[in-house]
Parts: C-alpha cells; sequence; structure tokens
C-alpha cells in the first residue's frame, strides 16, 4: 500500500503543471503554433543523445577521411617521384649498369606469376579446407583447435614464413630456390587469409539454400558444390583479393626461398630463380650501389607494384560484380 | 491391433456379417458414414507405426499412428510448437541433419520402411518433396531454379527444357515468366518465388509432396492461387500440408489431423472434423478458443 501511495504522489506532482500549461494554451488560443512548438520540445535527455550521435558521426567521418587522405597521400607520393621513371623501357627491359639503368620487366613478370602460382597453390587447398571445416566437421574441440590454428597462421609474421618454407622445401625436401618454392611458401602463408574469408562466405550461405536442396533429394556434396559455393563466391573472393595484395607485397617469404637480387632473365621455368617487385625495391633502396641515384627508378617500381595489384584487383572485383549481377537482383 | 486387421473390423464386409450393414444402401455409404477408408477405395500413401520423436530429452512426437491416402489433401493442424511441423519432416527424414534427433517406430512408404538401414535417404527425398514456409529459391535464374533437380540426377540435357517447362505449367507459374525464364529466381514477387519452389519440387517428379506452412508468408491472393494449385495438383500426388488457417484446412483438404503437445489427438475426414469435432481440445482449436 505504501508504494502505491507513493507512486501516486509521485504521479500527481507533475500533473498539475501539464493542466497549467494546457490551460494557457486554451487561454491563448491566437498562439495556438507556439503551444503545439512547446509540445515537441527537445527534453534535456533528447539534447543529450543528439549531440552524441553528431560526435559520433563527426568521427566516423573524420576517420573516413584521413583513411583516403593517407591513400592519396602514398599513391600521390609515389606517382610524383616515380612517374618520371616510367617509360616504355622501363617496363619492357632488362635492368642494366648494375641496375642504375633499363627496365624492371623480369620483375614484373616474376611478381605476376608469383601470385598466379602462389593462389594456384592456396585457393584450391583453402577452399578445401573451408568447405570440410564450416561443411563436414562436427562441433568440437578438434574443430576449436583447428579453427585456432589457423587463427594464428593468419597473424604469424611473414619472415617465419620465409624461414619455414626455406627449411622445409629447400633444406629438408631439396627443392631448389626458385619461382616454385617461393610460391609455395607464399601459398602458406597466404591460405589462413583464404581459409577464413571462405569460412565467413560460407557461412553467410542460408541455411534454407541446404535445406532446399536436400529436400530436392540432392546429396551433401552436391548441395555444397551447386548450391552453397556458388552463392558464396562472392565473399570467397574478397578473400581473393586481400591475397593478391599480400602476395605481391610481401618480401620475406620470398627473400629466403626464390627471388634473387639480379636475374636479367625471364624465368624459364618454374625451377630458375626470379627477380619480384618487391625484393627488387628492397635491394635499390638499401643495398644497390648508388642509391640516391636510383631514386626514381625505386619510386617507378613502387608505382608498377601498386599499379599490379590494383589491376587485379580491379579483375576480381569485375568478376565479383558480374557473379552477383547474374544471380541477384538489383 | 495392425492396420488392416482394424480395416477388416471396419469393413462393409464385416458390418454385413455382423448385421449392421443392413441398415446402409451400398458400400460407398458406409464407408462414408463410418469415415473409414478402405485399401479398394484408396491406398495409403504414407502408413506410420507408433512414431516417437526425441529432441535431446524433449519428446517431441508420442506415439502416432496414422494411414495418409493417396492423391488426397491431408492438412495437419494444431498450435505452434505441437509436433505438426516437426511430424511432417519425419516423412522425408529431414529431421535427419538435427543433431541429437532420435526416432522410434515406422514410417512405411510403398510397402518401404524409410527408416530402415537400406533406404537411401537422397532417394526417399526424391519421392517425397517439400516446400517451406518461406520462399526459399536458389540465387540462380527462374530457369536454373527448376532445372537444379533434375540435372544433378542426371536427366540428360535434351529432356531438361521440356521438364522445366511442364514443371512451372503445373505450378502455374509458366505464363507468368516463359518470356524471362533467365532472370533472377530473387526478383520474382512472394507467391511467384513460392510457386517457383513448388515448380522446383515437381521436376523432380516426386510421389508425394509436404508443404510446411507454404502460404503463411503470403498475401491472400498469392494464397488463393497456391491453394488452387493444390487441389490441382492431388490428382497426380499425394499432398501433406501443415497449416495455421483453420479456413485453408477445410477448403483444401480431405482429411485432416489435428496434434497437441506432440500428440495425435484426432484424425478423420475434413468435414466431419470441422463439423462434428468429438473431441473437447478438437472444439477448442478450431472454434478458436486456443491456440
Amino acid at each position: 500500500m505504501t508504494f502505491e501511495n507513493k507512486d501516486l504522489s509521485g504521479k500527481r506532482n507533475p500533473a498539475p503543471k501539464k493542466e497549467s500549461q494546457k490551460t494557457t494554451c486554451q487561454k491563448n488560443s491566437f498562439q495556438k503554433s507556439t503551444c503545439q512548438k512547446n509540445a515537441f520540445q527537445k527534453t534535456a535527455y533528447r539534447k543529450r543523445q543528439d549531440f552524441f550521435q553528431k560526435a559520433a558521426f563527426l568521427a566516423m567521418k573524420l576517420s573516413i577521411i584521413s583513411v583516403i587522405l593517407i591513400l592519396l597521400l602514398i599513391v600521390g607520393d609515389i606517382f610524383i617521384k616515380g612517374y618520371s621513371a616510367i617509360t616504355w623501357e622501363f617496363l619492357t627491359e632488362m635492368p642494366s649498369n648494375q641496375m642504375t639503368e633499363g627496365g624492371i620487366l623480369p620483375c614484373i613478370i616474376g611478381t605476376v606469376e608469383l601470385v598466379a602460382l602462389s593462389l594456384l597453390v592456396a585457393v584450391p587447398l583453402g577452399i578445401i579446407a573451408a568447405v570440410y571445416l564450416t561443411e563436414y566437421a562436427a562441433d568440437g574441440k578438434i574443430k576449436n583447435c583447428i579453427e585456432q590454428a589457423v587463427n594464428n597462421l593468419a597473424g604469424t609474421p611473414s619472415v617465419i614464413f620465409g624461414l619455414f618454407g626455406m627449411a622445409l622445401f629447400i633444406k629438408y625436401i631439396g627443392l631448389p630456390m626458385s619461382l616454385l618454392t617461393a610460391s609455395l611458401t607464399m601459398g602458406l602463408l597466404i591460405m589462413p587469409a583464404i581459409i577464413r574469408t571462405t569460412q565467413e562466405a560460407l557461412l553467410s550461405v542460408p541455411k534454407e539454400y541446404r535445406e532446399a536442396s536436400h529436400a530436392l533429394g540432392v546429396t551433401k556434396w552436391e548441395t555444397i558444390r551447386r548450391a552453397v559455393l556458388p552463392s558464396a563466391f562472392s565473399g570467397m573472393i574478397t578473400g581473393i583479393i586481400i591475397s593478391v595484395g599480400r602476395a605481391a607485397g610481401e618480401t620475406a617469404p620470398i627473400l629466403f626461398t626464390g627471388a634473387v637480387y639480379y636475374y636479367p632473365r625471364l624465368p624459364d621455368s618454374v625451377f630458375s630463380p626470379f627477380m619480384a617487385l618487391s625484393y627488387h625495391l628492397y635491394v635499390m633502396a638499401t643495398e644497390s650501389m648508388n642509391i640516391e641515384l636510383t631514386r626514381s627508378l625505386q619510386y617507378g617500381t613502387a608505382f608498377v607494384l601498386l599499379a599490379i595489384v590494383f589491376v587485379m584487383n580491379l579483375a576480381a572485383v569485375g568478376v565479383r560484380k558480374y557473379y552477383k549481377m547474374k544471380f541477384k537482383p538489383n | 491391433m495392425s492396420t488392416t486387421q482394424l480395416k477388416n473390423a471396419f469393413s462393409f464386409e464385416n458390418a454385413v456379417k455382423l448385421g449392421a450393414g443392413t441398415d446402409y444402401e451400398n458400400r460407398a455409404e458406409f464407408e462414408n458414414a463410418i469415415g473409414v477408408y478402405t485399401e479398394e477405395k484408396n491406398e495409403n500413401a504414407i502408413q506410420i507405426e507408433n512414431l516417437n520423436l526425441w529432441y535431446g530429452k524433449h519428446q517431441a512426437l508420442k506415439n502416432i499412428s496414422m494411414d495418409i491416402p493417396k492423391n488426397k489433401v491431408f492438412s495437419f493442424i494444431g498450435p505452434s510448437g505441437c509436433g505438426k511441423s516437426t511430424f511432417l519432416r519425419t516423412m522425408n527424414r529431414m529431421n535427419d541433419m538435427i543433431q541429437d534427433c532420435r526416432i522410434e517406430g515406422k514410417i512405411i512408404i510403398d510397402d518401404e520402411e524409410i527408416y530402415s538401414r537400406e533406404t537411401d535417404v537422397t532417394d526417399l527425398r526424391k519421392r517425397v518433396g517439400m516446400v517451406f514456409q518461406k520462399a526459399n529459391p536458389f540465387p540462380m535464374s527462374i530457369y536454373e531454379n527448376v532445372a537444379y533437380g533434375p540435372k544433378i540426377h542426371g536427366v540428360s540435357k535434351k529432356e531438361i527444357p521440356s521438364i522445366v517447362e511442364e514443371s512451372l505449367k503445373a505450378a502455374a507459374l509458366w505464363d507468368e515468366v516463359k518470356d524471362r525464364l533467365k532472370s533472377p529466381a530473387l526478383s520474382l514477387s512472394g507467391g511467384q518465388q513460392q510457386r517457383l519452389c513448388i515448380a522446383r519440387t515437381l521436376a523432380v517428379k516426386p510421389e508425394i509432396i509436404l508443404f510446411d506452412e507454404p502460404c503463411s508468408a503470403l498475401d491472400p491472393i498469392s494464397t488463393g492461387k497456391i491453394e488452387e494449385l493444390m487441389t490441382e495438383l492431388k490428382k497426380k500426388y499425394t499432398i501433406i500440408i501443415v497449416t495455421h488457417n483453420m479456413q485453408q484446412a477445410t477448403r483444401i483438404s480431405d482429411y485432416t489431423a489435428f496434434f497437441l503437445s506432440g500428440e495425435l489427438i484426432v484424425s478423420g475426414k475434413t468435414a466431419q472434423i470441422f463439423e462434428n469435432p468429438q473431441d473437447k481440445r478438437t472444439e477448442g482449436y478450431i472454434t478458436g478458443r486456443f491456440g
């Protein structure tokens, strides 16, 4: 009873105020509009909410702007300092005169081949592993362990992959320092990312698709192949896009396994050593005979590397877009 | 007592033998009055004997025995959570995919016990198709959706276009989509998507089609179309439908079963169940007093 009384008294207090407001409104019928405004006036609580909302939006805008600015700064800086070096000869000739002159053709070819081969290693293996983990492996400790291992692998420094690749492929198996060895090592490096993104993509495929397929008398494997994987395709492409950038850019894994300082020939087989843009850049910027003299060549190389990654990503985005258009309405 | 014994006991011949047959002019009248369908009149598409189902420790279906007659529409009604959808899913073994799901008892389709070890589940599901509550076309073209099943089941490429056309016609969708078979299935309206799902099910040539609340997300016009379709489909297929809509059950079904907390309360001809409910609980539910 006491509670009820308190409640009632609590309610009564503000009530007369409202009444008085109403009565004033009714009295000044000409000022109706102002009265209505009062009714919708913001409370202190709403004002505080609005303030926080505005502040949060501002923070988001600022962070987006800063991300774009940083990107523009990097690309712009590299372009301004490097565009003078980019000539037809630069793109199509071998380096010459102790790499202070000539072009970077073997590096371009080497990087493109490295990316392609490492994707060839990592994409099938990564997708199979992800399909197994999401579709087949029963929930439990073993699956958890594998997933944690994949996460840890994804965070392992690239130099460790390089040393591991050297130890396994060169010392233990006996492969030469070559494009193949470097691609295998790079493949191992990018595989965890491909597994993770493929898993995410598979998990995002609605359960209804699987049910519908099973209800048509389709086996689990056929369901995965014909209904689940195609629906997960665009998500999987995202993983590949990230991997292309990494495979083209990472230097440490190829340093010990296949990329060489100077090899002014196009790699004639996967068993020959090769030059890569990333390593070439590192060499010219730190170890070459005349670092200052080749400054513009270095920026030119960096720009070409960026451009290659950009073009490859663009191609992947194009594929994804085509796929989406094919299967989903606007 | 087995089903056959039961049937013999309630047969016209037996009734004549016992002297009760004289009340009825002929067999049809007798059967209509007693509400028992005999094998001469209706073969059974599915026989269910003492079916029990557990999700972990929770028993979702309790000792259910019933027969589903061929080429009829059979509707399952009952409040949410009464086990009717679960029961529906036992018939094409969709519950297999749920962990902790345990089943006892028998379901017999064409003299085959579907929970026996020899049963090929994918083959069973080809024969017992299913249409779901939410229309779930694949994110592919309209054509690809219908062709999906036959393609995977190895139907030759030449036959597929005609199967697609037949199925879409049977699902009363052909006229609406024949000019845009290549456009995405997800661009269709909700009702069209559901009919596409029906066409997709028909394309694998099932004998029995299970409908799990197929109209619960559709507007009255689309619902009407699908109901019309079902009356058409029962000429060739046996249809079982789970529905929350009493009017729908009376409109389209020949037989109705009422479920309550995992038990089969009553099953029989729709008219009898709705016009003359014997059980208080059934009466309460169908008149909207609970559920």
